[in-house]
């Protein structure tokens, strides 16, 4: 079967830095992937390389068959990134960002309804300017807006962040129910409990690279590795 | 790509109606460029008529940077230009629809100025066709060059200080050819206004192409 995601010896420089520093690493499709390690260690910058917005300084990569050198692009449309920003529009209502995301991707008006209605952005909400939302609702709305374009692989970056805990169980079964109906789900956060729900598979990201790959590894999230990457660092 | 294009475009320029920037900060910003001209030449309302359509363009020029500036800025705000790279929307659309966007805040400006200038600096329109149509080319020009060259600078610390540096003497020959082209629609020189017509536009098929080409590699790089 081809792999979600398939990275052999990949390095991303950020400047001079090696945000990546040789990962190998498989995510098969369907799989539910934790990414865990300290601040810094490279879980963002892994996962934006896998959404082709990072570019591979050297070794190889590939997701959902496509080549992350020659065929970023492709990538693009098919993933969908929730990062530390909403990418959304402060001037625009919670409907106008996700109908213009939705419209972007070829979605229709169906589906804009269905993912507000799934994040609880309906009434009064749907209607109110994305800059007037509190930081929670703002997430919501940034979720919503990547719900409609039905990606095949999902890259979550702390998808929890600033959630309260009804949306935080909205946001696990969406997780649950993209991973049923096929797509991939990668995940980079702290909060392990909470994830272990889930029963992803978990794999370490340290010091720019994967240092463990093991479903029963039970690790922290800070465990050891705070040191050896502050000495990286310097 | 039209559809794409339209959908920037039109996202956009809804942003700008609905934040006003445009109206309550670049349009006050620009007649008061205006009004200070007009103060420091109001002795001399010959030299004003004379130099009117330069000084409309001047302002013209001042006020696109922060229109353009702008453009680029809500985009980068909260992570926006990212979503756009993944959505998969043909680059070619991003520049087409962001450069409609522009050229229409910039058509906008053109006329609320106009007709500032038509008060202040007492200037006559001879010739309405030949304003129109400079008008026009002139703002598609400074639209096409300024979503180029913001596209450029985006992904800067230093956007706001070099964009100006970058795009004013690019767009030179706009200046030099509206104010040509409005000379001779205000009938205060002999210049052949439908000749530098050509001229703008020229440069903005120029700079709609190779903007269109290399928009792509300028947005990976921002």
């Amino acid at each position: 079967m081809e792999s979600a995601v398939r990275l052999r010896a990949a390095v991303t420089l950020l400047g001079r830095f090696p945000a990546l520093a040789g990962v190998n690493l498989d995510i098969t499709p369907g799989e539910i992937v934790l990414l865990k390690g300290p601040n810094g260690a490279g879980k963002t910058t892994l996962l934006r390389l896998c959404a082709g917005l990072c570019t591979l300084s050297t070794g190889q990569g590939w997701v959902l068959g496509h080549d992350l050198s020659s065929e970023r692009r492709m990538v693009r449309r098919r993933v969908a990134l929730l990062g530390h920003r909403t990418g959304l529009y402060d001037d625009l209502t919670v409907t106008e960002n996700v109908a213009f995301w939705a419209r972007a991707a070829g979605a229709g008006r169906q589906d804009v309804d269905e993912a507000l209605e799934r994040l609880s952005l309906t009434g009064r909400l749907a209607d109110t300017r994305v800059g007037r939302l509190s930081a929670g609702q703002r997430r919501r709305a940034s979720i919503a807006s990547l719900v409609v374009r039905r990606p095949e692989l999902w890259l979550l970056d702390e998808p929890h962040a600033g959630l309260d805990q009804q949306t935080r169980d909205t946001v696990d079964t969406l997780v649950r129910g993209a991973a049923a109906a096929g797509a991939t789900v990668v995940l980079a956060t702290h909060e392990l409990e909470r994830i272990a729900v889930l029963e992803p598979r978990v794999v370490s990201v340290v010091g720019g690279m994967v240092r463990s790959d093991d479903p029963t590894d039970s690790q922290g999230p800070n465990a050891s590795s705070d040191a050896e990457d502050d000495r990286r660092v310097s | 790509m039209f559809r794409d294009a339209w959908l920037i475009a039109g996202k956009d320029l809804r942003i700008e109606m609905r934040s006003r920037v445009g109206l309550n900060q670049i349009v006050p910003f620009a007649v008061t460029v205006l009004v200070l001209f007009a103060f420091a030449l109001d002795t001399d309302q010959e030299a004003l008529r004379t130099y009117a359509p330069g000084l409309f363009w001047v302002t013209v020029l001042l006020a696109a940077l922060l229109a353009i500036g702008r453009s680029f800025a809500v985009d980068l705000a909260d992570g926006a230009a990212d979503r756009l790279l993944l959505s998969g929307i043909d680059p070619i659309a991003v520049f087409g629809g962001k450069a409609a966007a522009i050229a229409v805040q910039l058509v906008v400006l053109e006329v609320l100025l106009g007709a500032g200038v038509v008060l202040l600096f007492d200037v006559t329109v001879h010739r309405y066709g030949l304003l129109v149509c400079a008008g026009l080319a002139a703002a598609a020009g400074v639209a096409t060059a300024g979503t180029l060259y913001g596209a450029l600078v985006a992904g800067l610390g230093v956007r706001e200080t070099l964009l100006p540096v970058l795009l004013l003497p690019v767009v030179a020959p706009v200046l030099i050819g509206a104010t040509r082209a409005f000379q001779d629609a205000f009938g205060v020189a002999g210049a052949e206004g439908w000749a530098w017509l050509g001229l703008l536009a020229g440069f903005a098929a120029i700079y709609g192409v190779f903007g269109a080409l290399s928009y792509g590699a300028l947005l990976e790089e921002a």
